[in-house]
């Protein structure tokens, strides 16, 4: 699960309380709104198409960087910020609409391809890439880029361990205790400069799906300072950095001259400099974006509460506005070795008032109800599938009690809703199905708990769940790549569950589940692995495993001095590498 | 004198330690007593989902399950001789005073400080003038002009001032004085060295917000003090003898006065020059408070504990020019030679 900056809610939370008595609508302001592209005009189609150069890219955001050394970061944003000075192997489609998230080559000189059971892939990278200093980039600093990341001995904490997870080298290498640390680790192999063959434990057919991440940028040896390094990353994309970054305050990058458009499919590299402003309050951040007085807020989760609501309410500013999916999809899970009996489970998922807890989540621009678990931005998502319909949403209330008849508790049953502290829209979702449940006798007590040890120690640990009756607890999952195995496997697969930190967290393990997440990993073609997942997801919901809620929406001002503004679902934010300003 | 010296500046060396002491047990022993463990304080410091591996790694390395005594005595000795820390294959040095890296973003913690200094020194600064100058001279008028409209007006904005917190005000400022009129750029601090009048331009709004709250506080001390010290008998003496009433007020009213404003300003100013939090959050601005108060949200150790022994510096620095100033102020404490 790729990390959305969670602080920023509730300090967000609580600086709106004070800015909400001075929000005047000031729309008018500045630059004039009600002249913008059209409401959700950048999902489909490029706003404001360009290619004028220079000028300064200016962002800003309230919290920090993970890190910015690609190899230790694990924010979305970060991701999709750092491929201006690290390169990485294989992109996100830079066009919007429906083949956004398709893969292609970056460094990479064409697309990996894999051997007969997807267990060992090769891939080509480009002659004549280059890094800041003109040295030539070779598949060797590409191979010590994703070791580092995630072969350091707990080094460079941060980021993901997919490599860790399916390389078939020994887990406990660490890079920095390695005299030859290239010779030594052998499950990448470099036969020549600008080839890397990657030999894998177990079938893996989206294996170029984790060729997008940071840590596939390419490191020097002889530059890699551990922790050290995000000071000063060398650079391989179009700009490197002014100066050191410096946590808590700035970053800003200049062009690189040695970056080589040509090599480039996906960077147009427009403005001259980019500057990010780290510290800002959020609604400070949403008051000068509305302004004109700066252009892209770097979290990408949206506006703040204080200016959702303003601009909620406000008509002449909604041509300035996208409200688009966040990838995730919010979810009830239904613990299964609480709930034991299938048909309870059902009961639960028919007596669900779907239409209140969307209200719970903000209505229509907070999102979408959902009907099933994969977001309908993800090839195998079928939003319009529902097995358990109702008029208005408003729950089956007699399909509900049959079932609960079945299940041999006829008067309902008493259970725990867990919820995270201080997750408001949470805790309403789990007060509308805590209503919802006593209209059939199932009475559900909401029980919050701290936020941060959610999974560790409380609904994800199974003894706590087991000793504290908790029947359903209240989440959500955004993928860490944008497909159905990306999505769901680690919150549907039998084998992902965990005693504690676990994420499955209905403790789903069904046969014909697992059979099928494995069958994915040897299907080549993605239509096919598109159809494997929605099969999972009706199962899923057969097993009535997880009540899906929401796939819910994010509220992005989208300045009107941007040029080349389209939005990445694959990042569920707008393109970085592709905005321009042109301040008219 | 020098003995008066020697022994205020033990004192505050002492108090230093106290404070250390205090606040290491505060953020390292608490926790323990809670039930944390050593693994559980470490997750703090690494990714979303953590292998056993990483957090085994993260608490070998910042040393959190080593007994408090000799977390402690490291401390201790870090910032006092100095250490060396590796980092991939590099070894850094790190010499004294040293406040030790940040577990979360691996810097230095007393560079880090240093470079937030100017933005906290520049708030302080002009703060302190605005609010000493504005809040005495109020004062002083409002005694002076006692029961007149001035007085009344001019009383009434302090308490205002006194009961209206610092978020209200500043970002009432932002919201209007900035983004709705422009009559003010976007806070964004410039160096005075860099460009002076930027830097007064960027730095006023903060200045006066911070300077309202405790201008008004001055202005009733003040105004307090001289109406005590004008009811007494040798300012009487002083008119009888046909002194000029500038005379009367500022030479023999104002300086006894003050000597209770300098006791005040002295805590002020160190609390100030040790991070002001809130001026700092709500104004976007980089220093020491901003610094303290993500250290604090994100649990960063080192930094809570360098930016606290900062601040009680900055406090006992200011308290002791404070002691060294009250004869300066009022010569009736002058210390017998």
């Amino acid at each position: 699960m790729r990390k959305r900056t969670l602080g920023f809610v509730a300090l967000g939370a609580a600086a709106s309380i004070f800015l909400s008595a001075c929000g005047g609508g000031n729309g008018s302001d500045g630059n004039g709104g009600g002249e913008g592209a059209g409401f959700n005009a950048a999902e489909t189609a490029i706003v404001n198409p360009s290619d004028k150069t220079g000028g300064t890219l200016r962002y800003a955001i309230q919290s920090d960087f993970d890190s910015v050394d690609p190899g230790n970061t694990y924010y979305g944003f970060s991701w999709n910020f750092s491929r201006y000075f690290a390169r990485t192997l294989l992109a996100y489609n830079p066009e919007p609409g429906e083949n956004a998230t398709d893969l292609v080559p970056d460094m990479a000189a064409g697309m990996p391809t894999p051997n007969e059971d997807f267990t060992e892939w090769t891939v080509e990278i480009q002659q004549g890439l280059k890094y800041e200093d003109g040295t030539e980039i070779t598949a060797q600093d590409i191979k010590y880029g994703i070791i580092r990341g995630d072969f350091n001995g707990g080094t460079l904490v941060n980021g993901p361990s997919y490599f860790a997870q399916k390389l078939d080298a020994d887990p406990d290498f660490n890079v920095y205790e390695s005299s030859d640390p290239l010779g030594e680790f052998d499950a990448i192999e470099t036969p020549d400069d600008h080839t890397l063959v990657f030999h894998l434990k177990e079938s893996f057919s989206e294996f170029p799906n984790i060729l997008i991440m940071p840590q596939t940028a390419p490191v020097p040896v002889d530059a890699d300072t551990g922790e050290l390094y995000q000071q000063h990353v060398v650079s391989s994309g179009p700009y490197k950095f002014d100066g050191d970054y410096e946590p808590g305050v700035q970053l800003n990058l200049v062009r690189n001259e040695e970056w080589d458009p040509e090599t480039d499919p996906i960077r147009p590299a427009l403005p001259d400099r980019i500057e990010v402003e780290i510290g800002v309050n959020q609604d400070e951040i949403d008051e000068r974006l509305v302004n004109g007085e700066l252009d892209v807020d770097l979290s990408g989760v949206g506006v703040g509460p204080a200016m959702h609501s303003r601009l909620a309410s406000d008509q002449s500013e909604r041509p300035n506005i996208d409200n688009l999916f966040s990838g995730a999809t919010r979810y009830v899970n239904i613990h299964i070795p609480v709930i034991e009996d299938v048909n309870c489970r059902q009961a639960i998922m028919y007596a669900a008032d779907r239409d209140s807890m969307h209200r719970a989540w903000g209505g229509e621009l907070g999102g979408d109800i959902a009907t099933n678990l994969i977001p309908p931005q993800i090839p195998g998502s079928n939003p319009e599938s529902d097995l358990y319909p109702s008029e208005d949403n408003k729950g089956d209330l007699d399909s509900a009690r049959e079932k609960l008849e079945e299940c041999g508790e006829p008067d309902g049953f008493e259970t725990v809703i867990a919820v995270r502290e201080g997750r408001e829209n949470d805790v309403q979702t789990a007060q509308a199905l805590q209503e919802a449940l006593s209209r059939v006798g199932i009475e559900a007590a909401v029980e919050t708990y701290p936020a941060g040890d959610f999974y560790g120690q409380y609904a994800g640990s199974q003894d706590f769940v087991r000793e504290n009756n908790i029947g359903l607890s209240v989440s959500g999952w955004i993928p860490d790549w944008p497909t159905g195995y990306g999505f769901a496997q680690a919150i549907t697969d039998g084998r992902a569950i965990q005693e504690t930190g676990n994420y499955n967290m209905a403790e789903l393990d069904d046969p014909e589940i697992n059979e099928l997440w494995d069958r994915s990993m040897q299907t080549e073609d993605p239509e096919e692995r598109a159809d494997i997942y929605a099969k999972i997801d009706t199962l899923v919901m057969e097993q009535a495993a997880i009540l899906p809620v929401v796939f819910d929406r994010a509220m992005f001002y989208r300045s009107p001095e941007l040029t080349n503004v389209y939005f990445q679902p694959g990042y569920a934010m707008y393109d970085f590498m592709a905005l321009g300003v042109d301040r008219g | 004198m020098l003995t008066y010296i020697l022994r205020r500046l033990g004192a505050g060396l002492l108090l230093l330690a106290i404070v250390t002491m205090v606040t290491f047990w505060i953020f390292y022993v608490l926790p323990r007593w809670a039930g944390v463990t050593p693994e559980g304080m470490a997750a703090m410091y690494v990714g979303k989902a953590p292998t056993p591996e990483a957090l085994a790694a993260t608490v070998d390395r910042l040393g959190l399950d080593q007994p408090i005594a000799v977390q402690f005595y490291d401390f201790v000795r870090t910032l006092l001789l100095g250490t060396e820390y590796t980092f991939g294959r590099q070894t850094v040095e790190c010499a004294a005073p040293c406040l030790g890296y940040s577990f979360t973003t691996n810097t230095p913690v007393l560079e880090q400080i240093l470079s937030r200094l100017p933005v906290t020194m520049s708030l302080a600064a002009g703060a302190a003038v605005i609010w000493v100058v504005g809040g005495v001279a109020v004062g002083v008028l409002s005694a002076v002009k006692k029961g007149s409209v001035f007085d009344r007006l001019a009383m009434s904005l302090a308490l205002v001032g006194v009961s209206l917190p610092i978020y209200f005000t500043g970002l009432l400022s932002l919201a209007f004085l900035v983004h709705t009129w422009n009559l003010f750029p976007v806070p964004r601090y410039v160096p005075l060295t860099e460009d002076p009048v930027a830097w007064v331009q960027v730095m006023i709004l903060p200045w006066v917000t911070l300077a309202f709250l405790h201008a008004a506080q001055y202005a009733r001390q003040t105004r307090a003090g001289m109406l005590e010290t004008l009811g007494e008998d040798y300012i009487r003496t002083a008119r009888a003898k046909g002194l000029s009433e500038r005379r009367v007020i500022f030479k023999h009213a104002l300086r006894p006065t003050l000597t209770p404003i300098v006791t005040i300003f002295g805590l002020d100013l160190g609390l100030v020059l040790g991070g002001a939090i809130l001026t700092e959050t709500t104004f976007s601005l980089n220093g020491v408070g901003k610094y303290a108060i993500d250290a604090i949200v994100a649990k960063d150790l080192p930094v809570i504990l360098g930016v606290t022994l900062m601040g009680a510096f900055f406090i006992v620095l200011c308290n002791l020019i404070v002691d060294l100033l009250y004869p300066v102020v009022d010569p009736r404490v002058r210390i017998a030679k």
